[in-house]
């Protein structure tokens, strides 16, 4: 009995679109969110073959999952198949009390916050609703509600960044002490409204990206946080392990299925995304049929290249055993010279890979030259 | 036909002062083209040719004048063909000298002008050009009259464009230039003062009979390289190919030889009976030999073996033209080739990018060196990186320039000659508003730019023109580029000590643009021997990763991991250091360093 043990739902809706955001997103069309669940659950019936009846993780990534129109979210959650770890996506502004705990009702047991900044002025810039004190009213609410496991997004790069407010996030970030953060660099999408609007300073941000990307890394860990993969942190914790299992899954290239539009799925060598459009979507699922898919066969090659990189993505050894033919030899003896990366034995003898620190911080650039 | 009745005469011109037109204009008058016929410029037939209003090769015409046969010896246009134009002024008895209206003399002119005199031509001058509004015939003949120290009476004034006084030009050649006083009974000698090559026929070798006769058949010999061969054919243009049977004492014509290389009859050499042959040769046969060196590198590697076939047909037309294979760790396999000059070399460079389509990459030419090690015999050399460490004496190649300008700019001009280490050598004027300079240089300080300044110093009057006067020793190094530590063979140039500081730094600021950030920081160096003149370094980049990649993303990261790889194999690597083509080029490329 097999399957995949990954779920990804995709919940598109938003209150309204964040200039910055290249997710697939709809605004508003609350009249639509039921017709949307419909969907979901039935291509989450045709798909369940491919599914293992009980799942590890399952991730309700958006849009604003949380903007979902409440009983259409809780008819949602009543259907999954149970996971051992269940997250939703959520915007600071849309956690209330009665949200936090239908969420905790449905089972839901790691929350990620979409805090991306505590400062107002930068919260204009990425046009986001949620004000410092809506984040931490979010939070507390998410605590008071039994959440044992959050996670804040915070995003660095935004336009009228410093290093100093930066540091202020990242101090204010720490005082609540999330149990997980992912800190992304803020990717300005060329052609966007965002990028035409705040060019000459994104340009700017671009070069501070460096020294920011090490303040972030600097402060987390000196903060006793674990540089568990490049953007994400978690706290240690000797009974549990606070590293958001569900991306885990994709950084150890498992199988995995992603229902919705736009959604993602790897299963068994092929990989395939959804029909962004949501009409389309809609229809395709009420007449039964799945929906429109683009359908990429990923050879052996292929995947053995993606754990490659994927995997020098974390800071846990990477076994070589499976990866014959992935690395180049001699370009892998370069970067060993200039301490980048550092070779190893796994439990079993089996050879292994890994990025120094200073290796992580140019993993994108050491990938390109291990990849044989 | 009696030598008296023989009249050999070559026009001397600058650039688009009417040779061509004034020549068509000949051949239309002496019948030698029907008016149907008539093909603009006739003596130029290549396109490259037309297209930059030059000659490359010349040729001969022979036509008919009031019982006259005379033999219009086209010559090449340009300094890099000095040895060329020499050889065919020496084919002459006369030259016409002309000169535009508007424009008066030019320093090419004058050069061929003094090279005439040399070869003790009869000069008519001639001004063209009169139908112009801005023309001043009669400024331009005085200066024409006091440069070949003649009676102004005597200049002829013309229009070729509208045939104006054309007449008159061809009764002087009659009149003045003076017949062939060579022997026609003599053993056998003609002057090679061209040739070319036929696919078909193989080398045509244009000669000027000076004593005896040649028949077809006949077997015969080059007496410089002591090549023996048949004359297959012998004829001459009229405008087209006549076949004669013989070519007799004073005549001009053409032998084919039916030898397949080009390089075994050169230019100058004398062409005698096998069966009688001459004692002595004709004066003035020299080899030329190359003096400008640059590496021309197809742009795709695959493009090498058609470059090498089209530079092997380039030769079988062009003796001058030197090349030999060469690799360079930035570029590739291409070749180092030689030429006589830098217009030389743009014109094989064209001649490759559009005869035979290729996209070429041509790096910042070089002069020859002689060089003599510790210990050592004399060696010349043609690339940098052929240059020892050790040296006890370098010799450069050194020109004397000719440059006339209007005399507002003598003082520009001088200033720009003293920064290319110029020596001053002469100054006269021409006339009350015209000087004529000349300067010693080093033939590698023009070899860039210098013209480009000249220029642009003096709004465009300036008109220059020089010769190699030979070899000179010079306070010369090698200063080498290294990258990370490592050398980098084709980035090494040989400069004058006193310029290497300002072009070392010049360069590793140029590169440090150009190399991309790396995983450390990469110094650029300039270097003489052991001592660094000048340093930048390219920061380690920090980061180089993209902070997310969830399972939407995989394949997106997937790509541009693949593309980021990609790039890196398309760049070389120097040592550690992974380095761009692009960042060679734009310290190589010839393009690129006229821009600086």
């Amino acid at each position: 009995m097999s399957g995949g043990r990954h779920l990804y739902v995709h919940l598109p809706f938003c209150a309204q679109r964040c200039g910055y955001c290249d997710f697939v997103t709809v605004v508003g069309r609350e009249a639509q969110h039921a017709g949307y669940v419909d969907a979901l659950l039935a291509e989450l019936e045709l798909e369940r073959p491919a599914l293992s009846p009980e799942l590890d993780t399952a991730f309700l990534g958006g849009g604003t999952p949380t903007f979902t129109e409440a009983q259409e979210l809780e008819r949602l959650l009543a259907a999954l198949p149970p996971a051992r770890e269940l997250t939703v996506e959520a915007n600071p502004e849309t956690v209330t009390q009665e949200l936090a705990r239908m969420l905790r009702r449905f089972g839901v047991n790691r929350v990620s916050l979409g805090v991306q900044s505590f400062q107002p002025h930068l919260l204009q810039v990425l046009e986001r609703v949620a004000q410092p004190d809506t984040v931490r009213r979010a939070f507390y609410h998410l605590r008071d509600a039994g959440f044992d496991n959050i996670s804040f997004d915070l995003i660095y790069g935004i336009p009228g960044q410093s290093a100093a407010t930066l540091e202020a996030d990242l101090r204010e970030a720490l005082d609540l002490g999330p149990e997980h953060l992912s800190c992304y660099e803020l990717e300005a999408k060329p052609g966007t409204r965002f990028t035409h609007a705040h060019g000459a300073e994104l340009e700017r941000q671009a070069d501070a990206m460096e020294t920011y990307f090490e303040l972030v890394v600097d402060r987390l860990t000196g903060a006793g946080y674990r540089w568990y993969e490049t953007a994400n942190f978690c706290r240690p914790s000797p009974s549990r392990d606070l590293r958001a299992q569900h991306n885990l899954a994709y950084w150890l290239g498992r199988d995995y299925l992603g229902i919705g539009i736009g959604a993602v799925s790897t299963i068994g060598g092929r990989r395939w995304r959804n029909t962004p459009r949501l009409a389309a979507y809609i229809r395709s699922l009420d007449g039964g049929e799945r929906p429109t898919r683009d359908v990429e066969p990923l050879s052996p090659e292929v995947l053995r290249r993606e754990r490659l990189m994927l995997g020098l993505r974390l800071d846990e050894p990477l076994g070589l055993a499976d990866l014959d033919g992935v690395v180049d030899s001699s370009a892998f003896a370069r970067l060993q010279q200039l301490g980048l990366v550092r070779s190893g034995r796994d439990a079993t003898g089996g050879p292994t890979l890994e990025l120094t620190p200073r290796g992580r911080l140019l993993g994108g650039g050491v990938t390109a030259d291990l990849l044989a | 036909m009696t030598q008296d009745r023989i009249r050999n005469f070559s026009i001397i011109a600058h650039i688009d002062h009417g040779k061509s037109t004034l020549a068509d204009r000949i051949l239309e008058l002496t019948h030698a083209v029907s008016d149907r016929d008539m093909r603009e410029q006739v003596l130029d037939s290549m396109d490259l040719e037309r297209e930059r209003g030059i000659t490359i090769k010349a040729q001969a015409v022979r036509v008919e004048w009031k019982g006259h046969q005379l033999n219009l010896i086209d010559t090449p246009g340009h300094v890099d063909f000095t040895y060329e134009v020499s050889r065919s002024l020496q084919a002459c008895e006369g030259a016409l000298l002309v000169v535009d209206a508007a424009q008066g003399t030019q320093a090419q002119t004058l050069a061929n002008a003094y090279l005439a005199v040399e070869n003790e031509l009869e000069i008519v001058p001639v001004v063209n050009k009169i139908d112009l509004p801005q023309a001043d015939p009669d400024a331009a003949g005085r200066e024409l009259a006091e440069l070949i120290g003649d009676d102004p009476d005597h200049v002829l004034r013309i229009s070729a464009k509208t045939g104006v006084g054309v007449e008159d030009v061809l009764d002087a050649v009659v009149e003045r230039v003076p017949p062939p006083s060579g022997d026609p009974e003599a053993p056998a000698r003609a002057l090679i003062f061209d040739s070319s090559y036929d696919q078909y026929r193989g080398v045509v070798a244009f000669v000027r009979v000076v004593d005896g006769r040649f028949s077809t058949r006949e077997p015969l010999r080059a007496m410089a390289l002591r090549t023996r061969f048949e004359a297959e054919e012998l004829g001459f243009f009229s405008p087209t190919r006549r076949e004669s049977g013989v070519l007799e004492a004073g005549e001009v014509g053409y032998i084919i030889t039916g030898l397949k290389d080009v390089s075994r009859l050169r230019v100058g050499d004398t062409i005698t009976s096998e069966k009688r042959p001459a004692a002595e040769p004709l004066p003035g046969y020299k080899e030329v030999k190359p003096m400008v060196f640059s590496g021309l590198f197809p742009t795709d590697s695959d493009d090498y073996p058609e470059l090498r076939d089209a530079l092997e047909k380039l030769k079988l037309n062009d003796a001058a033209l030197f090349y030999e294979p060469e690799t360079s760790q930035a570029l590739g396999f291409g070749f180092r080739c030689g030429f006589l000059g830098l217009l030389h070399m743009e014109i094989v460079r064209e001649r490759l990018e559009r005869e035979f389509d290729l996209n070429l990459i041509v790096t910042a030419p070089n002069v020859a060196y002689r060089v003599k090690p510790p210990n050592g015999d004399w060696v010349e050399v043609h690339t940098p990186a052929d240059m020892p460490n050790e040296v006890e004496e370098v010799e450069e190649p050194y020109i004397k320039a000719s440059i006339i300008v209007p005399k507002e700019f003598v003082g520009t001009v001088m200033e720009l000659n003293n920064d290319r280490r110029g020596t001053f050598d002469h100054m006269e004027y021409l006339s009350e508003a015209r000087v004529h300079l000349t300067y010693e240089l080093p033939l590698a300080e023009i070899v860039l730019d210098y013209y480009d300044q000249l220029k642009s110093r003096t709004r465009g009057y300036a008109s220059f023109d020089y010769d190699v006067i030979g070899f000179r020793p010079g306070k010369l190094v090698r200063v080498d580029i290294l990258v990370g530590g490592e050398p980098v063979d084709a980035l090494s140039l040989i400069l004058h000590r006193d310029s290497a500081y300002d072009r070392g730094r010049m360069l590793v600021e140029r590169l440090r643009e150009e190399i991309p950030r790396q995983h450390f920081d990469v110094a650029i160096q300039a270097a003489i021997g052991a001592r660094v003149i000048a340093r930048e370094t390219v920061k380690a980049r920090r980061k180089d990763v993209l902070a997310k990649c969830y399972g939407g993303d995989i394949t997106r990261k997937r790509k541009l991991l693949e593309r980021q790889k990609a790039g890196k194999k398309r760049m070389k690597q120097v040592g550690m250091v992974e380095v761009p083509q692009e960042a060679f080029l734009a310290v190589l490329n010839l393009d690129g360093e006229k821009k600086s």
